[in-house]
């Protein structure tokens, strides 16, 4: 009769817990405007402006942070096939999914907004940063033109170096490397004087590895060819592209890599770059607030690609950082929008600068940047990225690459190898 | 005879030595886990957790589960783990009494299907059922215990009918010359009859839901409704510097298991051989 | 005695909760999977058959994907360590175990300690353990150096050496099972059959060729079987002690994870059956196989 018992028990407290579970607590008030997010690092700093919003005018935001990003993303698709969508929220990923949320009808075409007043809104941003958001007229992506979301800061890819660990081993320390050659030999004559290692970077991720390939490959062939690449009419395995493989293979015979480089995550790589474990890395703009928290003392600057040919002009990856769209099934579309064009007005941009230290998505904050940003702003004119440009390499190509390039650099793979595979898999896709 | 004795006693050093040094390989790795979480990373990075922890240092374990809230990982996988238990005992039990006891049409097709279920794959079938889950917005916790439900179902079944048919009739017979009605007799009399075997089935399937992490990556939603092992592996990338705290956080998520373990090894070993001794 | 309509229907409730979530999460999925594996949904929007509808493209991407065969041969690597290193070392302790009188019950708990631990717990502590500077500390090379064994310390999770390290690890984590299995085994053995061969005079080798091995036939094949299958499926374990390492441990399991993140639903889907389709055959074969063992050894299970 124990056992009975036992179990009534139990199913008791199954039933307790299940009814306590199901008890949702009130999120979604009314008259509130619901806005998922993912960035764990500006929570505090938003919602100090929902509060500030709501003091101007009486409307409730509700920032929502999910995290981490992987989750978030299940989240946002989960409840739009679910439509429990809030308000506002942000697509993380690759332009194709943008799209097929677009398709699926999930996001308000903000276009006549942006447009309207003469294109007051629109006129704000860096145009670089719109174009990741807008779809042009019969664009490969098949949704009907137009931008169809705000981008609230902007992100670039640059080089950055230990200013400190360039005194110790007597370099200018203002002096950066200008050419690919002039890095390794700074490398070098780092690693004799001060036995730290040459270059760090999260390789484990391969899209900073896509970055940094792209960005010297731009350099190295001019953009005509590498798009021509992507349209399938140049071969990856042409001398260039080897040549642009080669880069990563000569890094490693070099001795620059910080061991385990090819596994990394960009956290980890940020972490040892702190710590003065490697003199060069490769990061995002974000790295400053990231650098900020981990070292506050780290003597460190920017500095833009080492360049491997003067033919062609050096290209900065770059665009919109983060960017929140309104959802279509809302039903307070209207003070959405509103708030976000409030949220991407000068003052606002300004307070995320000194609370976030990013780049903002707008025009004319630049003397507000923090100091290890301010000559960054130059590159702004030469930006590139894979949403605005006319073709787009299919993902599962860059996953080659991407992984190619990491075989390389474990010194599994030659340059050769890699680049036949690569244009394989090319083919193989296209073909259909 | 001294001869054969002396070559018994050295025969049985070097075995004893051999295995000590394979259960050392089995101890050691945790010993320096536990070692490791009490110390700072400071001290860390001076002597890579290789020289014993001068005091105990509950600072890391206070982040991890206070600040990091990995009791809410914890609860969330004990809440899980009890739950599916339930459930398959609840729903195995009685099939399995209906298989081994009752009559009905299609009887031996349905069994023989739970058991060529055991036969796929299933970390190759978690596609579709994760997509199957999303298109109904059965995500998050109901489906989670659903499909971990179905996940021990088979198994179950055939051990507990294999125990069924093992048991003696007689008690079955009386309760029902007593008037009681099948329900009754599977709750009153099949059920403690079959203690022995549901112990196995629970800790087989507890340890089952409480190590699973594929699916339970794949459709949580968000990070209160994770389980530890999602939990491990989303603090482990973001916190991914601060070894210690990692440590601790092993340490939390392994030191009950081991503990309990080792207060009823036998039902783990039998429980977790079960699944193997069914094929 | 014949039962009445609702006596059938009574007794049918008994295992109608058993066949409704089973109908849910196994028939249904599996006649699913083949219709998504026919599509390119990606997970947004409702499902549409037509509109998605690929024919069979996906198996055909898979048949001439080099990183698929890749990882089935990284999946194939490990599996060849679990069968070879695993189980002949589990074989080896269970042997020594059933010898020995003391301490028995010690190491059987302490054997069996790594197979009740989750894979994620494994993985992250081994990569912790194993990894080098700057990620980590670099803490096993330290402890060789330690012992006098410098001349060793190297890389463990990288370059070409990181496959056969996850190998070892996967081992390490699996043995007690394996051993736990082989020491019920060798119990299960009369002690009789040992006194009649002692009797016959053969020694301990021709004991354990003779007597030992053909009673243990049945035990061998099944623990050959779900080594192939639980390796051939490990994933987790993998995912947090290498992240795949560029391809180097890539497992099929991890690709189809990973594919179904990136939302490629139904190439995931392909390559589930693919892979599910290959591990049943081997199953059957193996089973097949051990049948004729066990007939030729003349021991045939109850």
């Amino acid at each position: 009769m124990r056992f009975k018992k036992v179990l009534f028990f139990l199913t008791a407290i199954v039933v307790l817990v299940l009814s306590a579970c199901s008890q949702k607590p009130a999120e979604d008030e009314k008259n509130e405007i619901v806005i998922w997010h993912w960035m764990t690092d500006r929570q505090t700093a938003f919602k100090e402006l929902a509060k500030k919003y709501e003091e101007q005018t009486g409307v409730k935001i509700g920032f929502k942070l999910i995290f981490p990003p992987d989750i978030y993303s299940q989240k946002v698709i989960a409840a739009a096939r679910a439509e429990t969508l809030p308000d506002i929220f942000g697509i993380l990923g690759e332009k194709r999914t943008l799209g097929s949320f677009i398709r699926a009808g999930y996001i308000v075409n903000l276009n006549s907004y942006m447009e309207a007043n003469q294109e007051e809104w629109k006129e704000r941003f860096y145009p670089q940063t719109l174009k990741l958001l807008a779809f042009p007229k019969d664009s490969h992506y098949d949704v009907p033109p137009g931008i169809y979301g705000v981008p609230i800061d902007t992100t670039i890819m640059q080089f950055v170096y230990n200013r400190s660990l360039f005194k110790e081993a007597g370099l200018v320390p203002d002096k950066y490397p200008e050419t690919f050659k002039e890095f390794i030999a700074y490398t070098q004559t780092v690693k004799e004087k001060t036995k730290v290692n040459g270059f760090v970077c999260g390789w484990g991720e391969g899209w900073l590895l896509n970055c940094l390939a792209t960005e010297w490959a731009i350099n190295l062939m001019g953009e005509d060819k590498f798009f021509k690449t992507i349209k399938g009419e140049v071969p990856y395995t042409d001398k260039e592209w080897i040549e642009v493989f080669s880069l990563f293979s000569k890094l490693k015979d070099e001795g620059i890599l910080v061991s385990n480089i090819a596994t990394m995550t960009n956290k980890e790589s940020e972490s040892a770059f702190s710590r003065g474990k490697a003199v060069f890395s490769f990061n995002g703009s974000w790295a400053v607030n990231v650098y900020k928290q981990l070292s506050p003392d780290l003597d460190y600057a920017f500095f833009p690609l080492p360049k491997v040919s003067s033919r062609f002009p050096v290209k900065t990856w770059g665009g919109a950082g983060s960017s929140f769209m309104v959802s279509a099934k809302s039903s307070r579309k209207e003070e959405a929008i509103k708030f976000l064009n409030w949220f991407t007005s000068e003052e606002q941009q300004k307070f995320l600068i000194r609370e976030t230290n990013n780049f903002p998505a707008i025009k004319g904050c630049e003397e507000y940047l923090p100091q290890n940003l301010k000559s960054s702003i130059n590159v702004f004119s030469s930006l590139t990225h894979p949403d605005v440009w006319p073709y787009s390499e299919d993902s599962r190509v860059i996953e080659v690459l991407n992984k190619g390039l990491q075989q390389i650099v474990m010194d599994l793979k030659t340059p050769q190898e890699v680049a036949l595979e690569i244009q394989r898999k090319k083919e193989k896709i296209s073909r259909k | 005879m001294g001869f054969f004795r002396t070559k018994k006693i050295i025969f049985l050093i070097v075995l004893h030595t051999f295995l000590l040094s394979v259960a050392l390989s089995c101890i050691l790795p945790f010993f320096w886990m536990i070692n490791v979480s009490f110390k700072t990373q400071q001290q860390y990075d001076d002597d890579f957790g290789l020289s014993l922890a001068s005091h105990l240092n509950w600072e890391n374990y206070k982040t991890v589960i206070i600040t990091e809230q990995f009791w809410r990982y914890f609860l969330n996988s004990v809440l899980y783990t009890f739950i599916t238990v339930l459930f398959i005992v609840f729903i195995s039990s009685l099939a399995a009494y209906a298989f081994s006891r009752l009559h009905f049409p299609g009887k031996n097709i349905i069994f023989y299907a739970f058991l060529a279920a055991m036969m796929i794959p299933l970390p190759a079938g978690f596609v579709p059922v994760y997509a199957l889950l999303q298109q109904f917005h059965l995500l998050n916790r109901t489906g989670y215990v659903l499909a971990m439900t179905n996940m021990g179902l088979s198994i179950s079944i055939y051990l507990l009918k294999t125990f069924f048919d093992q048991l003696p009739r007689d008690l079955e017979d009386a309760a029902r010359i007593d008037g009681c009605s099948k329900l009754q007799i599977w709750w009153n009399v099949g059920l403690p009859l079959i203690t022995p075997a549901l112990g196995v089935v629970v800790i087989f399937n507890a340890l089952n839901v409480w190590n699973e992490f594929v699916l339970a990556s794949l459709i949580f939603t968000g990070d209160k409704y994770m389980p530890l092992q999602v939990g491990l592996m989303q603090f482990s990338g973001k916190l991914v510097t601060y070894h210690t705290l990692i440590m601790a956080a092993l340490t939390v998520a392994a030191l009950p298991i081991i503990i309990l373990y080792i207060r009823m090894q036998k039902q783990f070993i039998k429980g977790i051989t079960a699944g193997a001794l069914v094929g | 005695m014949k039962a009445s309509l609702k006596d059938n229907a009574v007794d049918f409730s008994f295992v109608f909760p058993a066949v409704l979530i089973f109908s849910i999460f196994y028939i249904y999925p599996f006649f699913y999977s083949f219709i998504l594996s026919l599509t390119n949904y990606d997970l947004i929007g409702n499902f549409d058959f037509k509109k998605y509808y690929v024919g069979f493209r996906n198996f055909q991407d898979i048949f001439s994907d080099r990183d698929w065969w890749k990882s089935m041969y990284n999946g194939a690597f490990i599996t060849f360590w679990a069968l070879t290193f695993q189980n002949i070392l589990a074989l080896i302790l269970a042997l020594a175990v059933d010898k020995v009188i003391r301490l028995k019950k010690f190491y059987r708990v302490v054997f069996f300690i790594l197979p009740v631990l989750s894979e994620i717990i494994i993985g992250l502590l081994m990569r912790q353990f194993l990894i080098s500077e700057p990620v980590g500390r670099d803490v096993f090379n330290h402890l060789l150096t330690n012992v006098g064994l410098g001349a060793m310390a190297q890389e463990w999770l990288s370059g070409d050496k990181v496959r056969l390290v996850t190998a070892l690890v996967h081992c390490w984590k699996g043995f007690g099972w394996a051993f736990v299995i082989f020491l019920a085994g060798l119990q299960s053995i009369p002690e009789q059959l040992y006194e009649a061969a002692r009797i016959d005079g053969a020694n301990a080798w021709r004991t354990f060729c003779k007597v030992t091995v053909p009673l243990l036939m049945p035990v061998i094949t099944l623990i050959l079987v779900l080594t192939i299958l639980g390796t051939m499926q490990a994933f987790a374990m993998i995912l947090a002690l290498t992240k795949g390492a560029g391809g180097e441990t890539t497992v099929p399991v991890m690709i189809i994870y990973f594919h179904l993140g990136n939302r490629f639903a139904g190439l995931a889907c392909a390559e589930g059956l693919i892979l599910g389709i290959i591990l049943v055959a081997v199953s059957f074969t193996m089973f097949f196989i051990s049948k004729k063992v066990r007939e030729k050894y003349g021991v045939l299970p109850d």
